[in-house]
């Protein structure tokens, strides 16, 4: 219709007004229908969008919204036996610092000093953990503050946009060094523990468990994370709370530590470095576990800086190295009760066959010379005197009738060569030598003389402090045993209630008769219950029966041609012998038994037996404030009375013909 | 309704609208102006996140848009008419000006800087386009034959070019849609509108290589939003969501999430309509609608109302670009069309945009209001 305009070419002066009109209305009326189509188009659209696809949409726009924020669990505490705290949370103040608030970083910590305490360390660390977070979020910069640190920013606080004072939850170790190897320390998770464990699990943890029972027992003292939903902008920053659920609290847990025990034990070691052990045998709950020297675990909450780390890891004496557990030393002398088991077990002695001891003996074809470490000779030794006195001759004997196979047999029972399975990280098993160990390794066929020298706990043999504890639990129990624990009860924290941990058994020595275990049992009483005992002076007095043997581990064997053993002075310390000492009581209803290793100390008698006689006195007499333990130790107890006590005072007769005061000096034994 | 105009003696008026008339003001379409300006302020505060400083600012420069519409509707149509050439010579002028001096603001050269006066001179043109083609048209018998269609494509390519050349797709797209919109009312054939459609495709390929990196951008993305979610696809997506999950009654008023969490972007600019949409849901688009589609048809009223070629189309065009304006506006927000950047009308923040459309009210307003008595 409009293309008729054209006809009219030349005459655009004259118009058709009608026409036009009618033209333009048209044209109106199309347009409204195409706008009416637009609308239609756009409000279908908008039908689509709102509610065929809100759902979609609505989901799409929490997401956008909505930010889980972990809430860490508290730490559970760890207590020893009676209730004393061995770890805690310290409320502490710290000092963060909000990155994105603050305009001039430097200057600011620069200022700040002026009130806070604050090394390089401090920044140097403050500034790594800022570079790998958003800018919002606040960055401890120190924590524990001291009250006047506190007191002195609150002053000036408004001079420091962007910083503040907040308090949070510090893991503290009130013994510090004392208990350190049990109960271990948290520090900040690395990466390499972030490949093994499962990250919901640390949720807004910045700590983890590192060493010790904080360590193996991290599972039950962590606790879950609880959410936090918040709402947060496109940037990110959280801005209020939509939702709370709160997670749970770690475990409270009971050691069967006796912090009392480890402190005495500890003191009793003195300047020593070496370790204690002391279990009770009814049930296998470690009472104290000393490593000297310590470490302050302090040190590694907080992160240890550098410095410290590396003088910690120098340290000549090893302090961060927990001897009880790792600490494989040849047992020497103690390991004679063991051996007179297997030997009365197998019957290639009986108790009252007599050896004669010249000082020393040598093996057929073999121009070697075993020495005693009494050079004259102790003359007829029978098993009681053997032991007493600690004779090597007799065990010499022993060990060669026994031969290797069947002492591997019976020190495995014991437990020598494996490790116990304790529940604190890190155990090594020590080295029960056997003749496939020598072909695999040494490729070579087992020497008859090597047989000799584990006889008296030297050669390849080693144990750890807690194997000898076993150990000598298991000669207390009759040859009952279970399996050594630090865990002793579980409280949860949110029921209050609390859990015993059930000692776990172990398989029963097999072949021994009662009969001949009490006869074992009755020479260690010699040790330390009459004159002439190895240590006997230690234990003099005693209120209470006891059973042990003293052991003197060589470090360095002596040379064949080497007449007199070097005087203990004489000698470079660290070629010094180890003083070792194994007992238990009281003997006919054993409730505590040790095991002593004090390195580079000399002898078993005079040093190492005085420290078990402190901790038996504060165990056994000292102010104990518990009573013995619920439901676990009544079952072990129950075991352990099945076997009727010996007769101590039978037992009494002083077999030994010659008194030496303790034992001689210089004790090289060689091989 | 000339009669009843007629009938009435000068002194006397009985209704509000008539006693407004006569200081040339149409009550309709300033109530429905007035309307969308607030709503357009209530959506501004919640979509600057409760800030008065925003809405006081736009709230200003509408009032300065409604003043200048109040003093363009007492200019007669014939002043209009008789200015228009030279209002379009100076708009191209200021556009070479602004290719040779402009600012730069992002990456693009609109702003011309007077010493006292920012402004982008493109703005002059959507008035001036109209004005100029409709006056052009007045001149000449319709339908326009040939030599008149092709003399008007090239009043309407010129400027257009140099729009697009800023480069200001937006921009352009509406001035060369009032162009366009004049010359349809104008009566351009059924035939002619078809061959344009089909040049515009065939030169779609060829555009598409002029095209900025940015724009192809848009374009690629208003296809695939999900193709770049954190770059160019980020605001059409982040833009349904808000839509989408503003549902039917919406998330009420100051409620929204998108918005005020920062998820939307341009959310006070370009992308208020989904801020809307998110708190006010279909209902209140619905309303929004409604209410642009009354405007609209007011204007088309009124163009149906002129009383020469050069009202009518003015009028049509006026009208009919306010309606582009929205559907634009609109359909980028709910992703049918790409992104470019064109506001939404009277609610957007924005002052240059608000005051050119009040002004083209103004002159709907003249048309209306300076109708002789006596016409054909």
């Amino acid at each position: 219709m409009s293309a008729l305009g054209s006809s009219r070419s030349g005459f655009d002066a004259i118009k058709n007004l009608y026409e036009e009109k009618r033209t333009f209305t048209g044209r109106v009326v199309f347009a409204a229908i195409l706008c009416l189509l637009m609308i239609g188009l756009i409000a279908a659209r908008l039908i689509d969008l709102q509610l065929v696809r809100h759902d979609y949409y609505s989901t799409r726009a929490d997401d956008n919204r909505m930010r889980l924020t972990p809430i860490a669990p508290v730490r559970g505490l760890i207590y020893d036996r009676n209730g004393t705290l061995l770890a805690q949370n310290l409320p502490s103040f710290v000092l963060d610092i909000t990155p994105e608030r603050v305009r001039n970083l430097n200057d600011t910590l620069e200022r700040l000093k002026a009130y806070v305490r604050l090394s390089d360390q401090d920044i140097a660390r403050f500034k790594e953990r800022m570079r790998k977070g958003p800018r919002y979020r606040s960055v401890t910069l120190r924590s524990n503050l001291t009250p006047e640190e506190v007191a002195r920013y609150q002053l000036n606080r408004f001079d420091f946009e962007g910083v503040e004072v907040n308090a949070g939850l510090v893991r503290d170790y009130p013994l510090g060094e004392s208990a350190a190897h049990v109960v271990g320390y948290v520090g900040g998770i690395s990466e390499a523990d972030y490949a093994k464990l499962e990250a919901a699990d640390y949720e807004g943890l910045s700590q983890i468990g590192k060493a010790g029972v904080e360590r193996s027992h991290e599972d039950l003292l962590r606790g879950a994370p609880g959410t936090k939903i918040v709402e947060a902008n496109a940037a990110g920053r959280p801005l209020r709370e939509l939702e709370s659920r709160p997670g749970s609290s770690g475990q409270n847990l009971y050691m069967s530590l006796d912090a009392q025990l480890q402190l005495v034990a500890e003191k009793a070691l003195g300047d020593l470095d070496g370790a204690v052990v002391a279990i009770d045998p009814r049930n296998g709950e470690i009472l104290a576990l000393v490593s000297k020297p310590g470490y302050d675990p302090k040190l590694f909450v907080e992160g240890i800086d550098a410095a410290s780390y590396r003088g910690l890891l120098e340290d000549k004496s090893r302090p961060l190295y927990n001897r009880a557990l790792l600490g494989t030393y040849p047992p020497g002398s103690t390991i004679k009760p063991f051996m007179a088991t297997a030997a009365l077990n197998f019957k290639t002695v009986t108790p009252d066959t007599a050896i004669y001891c010249s000082g020393s003996m040598t093996l057929p074809g073999n121009s070697r010379k075993y020495r005693c470490h009494k050079r004259q000779g102790h003359g007829s030794v029978n098993l009681d005197s053997a032991i007493a006195k600690s004779c090597d001759i007799y065990f010499y004997q022993a060990a060669m009738n026994l031969g290797i196979d069947r002492i591997d047999e019976i020190l495995g029972q014991f437990g020598f060569g494996k490790p116990t399975g304790v529940d604190v990280p890190n155990e090594k098993g020590g080295l029960l030598p056997s003749k496939e160990w020598k072909r695999r390794v040494y490729k070579q066929v087992w020497f008859p003389g090597e047989t000799l020298s584990l006889g008296i706990g030297q050669g390849y043999l080693t144990t750890t402090p807690l194997q000898l504890a076993q150990g000598t639990a298991r000669l207390a129990m009759r040859g009952l045993g279970f399996k050594p624990h630090v865990l002793h009860a579980i409280a949860d924290q949110a029921t209050g209630a609390i859990s015993g941990v059930a000692p776990e058994a172990l398989p029963a020595l097999t072949g021994q008769s009662t009969d001949l275990q009490e006869r074992v049992i009755h020479a260690m009483q010699l040790v330390t219950m009459f004159p002439g005992g190895t240590a006997y002076r230690a234990f003099k007095d005693a209120p209470y029966s006891s059973a042990g043997k003293t052991g003197t581990a060589q470090v360095v064997g002596l040379k064949q041609d080497e007449k007199v053993a070097p005087t203990f002075d004489s000698t470079p310390k660290h070629l010094r012998d180890h003083a070792l000492f194994i007992a238990f009581a009281p003997v006919d209803a054993p409730r505590i038994a040790i095991a002593v290793i004090a390195e580079h100390a000399g002898h078993g008698g005079s040093v190492a037996a005085p420290v078990a006689r402190q901790i038996m006195d504060q165990y056994l007499l000292g102010k104990v404030l518990y009573d013995a333990d619920p439901a676990a130790t009544a079952a072990a107890a129950a075991a352990a009375v099945a076997d009727p006590a010996l007769e101590a005072e039978e037992g009494v007769p002083a077999d030994d013909e010659e008194p030496p005061p303790a034992t001689p000096p210089p004790a090289a034994t060689p091989r | 309704m000339n009669t009843s105009v007629i009938s009435r003696a000068p002194n006397q008026s009985f209704s509000l609208a008539d006693r407004l008339i006569r200081v040339h003001i149409d009550l309709w379409l300033l109530l429905l102006l007035l309307v969308l300006g607030v709503v357009g302020l209530l959506v501004q505060y919640s979509a600057s996140g409760h800030s008065m400083a925003v809405v006081m600012n736009q709230a200003e420069r509408l009032g300065i848009g409604f003043a200048v519409m109040v003093v363009a509707a007492q200019a007669p149509p014939e002043f209009y008419r008789a200015a228009a050439p030279w209002l379009y010579g100076f708009g191209v002028v200021m556009l070479f000006a602004v290719l040779l001096l402009g600012d730069h603001a992002k990456g693009a050269q609109r702003w011309l800087d007077l010493g006292v006066l920012r402004f982008q001179p493109s703005e002059i043109l959507k008035l001036a386009m109209p004005m100029a083609v409709a006056a052009w048209l007045h001149t000449r018998s319709l339908p326009p034959k040939l030599s008149t269609i092709l003399i008007t494509l090239a009043i309407i390519g010129g400027p257009t070019v140099l729009i697009a050349m800023q480069p200001d797709l937006g921009t352009a797209m509406l001035v060369l849609a009032a162009g366009v919109l004049a010359l349809y009312f104008g009566g351009l054939g059924i035939r002619w509108i078809l061959a344009v459609i089909v040049a515009m495709a065939a030169a779609a390929p060829l555009l598409w290589l002029k095209l900025h990196d940015y724009q192809k951008n848009r374009v690629l993305t208003f296809l695939d939003p999900e193709r770049d979610p954190l770059g160019t696809g980020y605001h059409i997506t982040q833009s349904k969501i808000a839509i989408g999950s503003g549902g039917l009654f919406g998330k009420g008023w100051l409620a929204g999430t998108q918005a005020k969490l920062d998820f939307l972007p341009e959310s006070h600019t370009d992308f208020i309509f989904a801020v809307y949409s998110e708190e006010l849901g279909l209902l209140g688009e619905a309303v929004l609608m409604a209410l642009y589609a009354a405007i609209v048809g007011r204007g088309l009223y009124i163009a149906l109302r002129g009383q020469d070629s050069f009202q009518r189309l003015l009028a049509g065009s006026l009208a009919m670009t306010f309606f582009i304006y929205v559907f634009i506006n609109m359909g980028m927000v709910i992703g049918l069309l790409p992104v470019v950047g064109v506001p939404l009308p009277l609610v957007s923040f924005g002052g240059t945009s608000a005051v050119t459309l009040l002004a083209g009210f103004g002159m709907l307003m003249s048309v209306y209001t300076h109708r002789k008595l006596l016409s054909n």
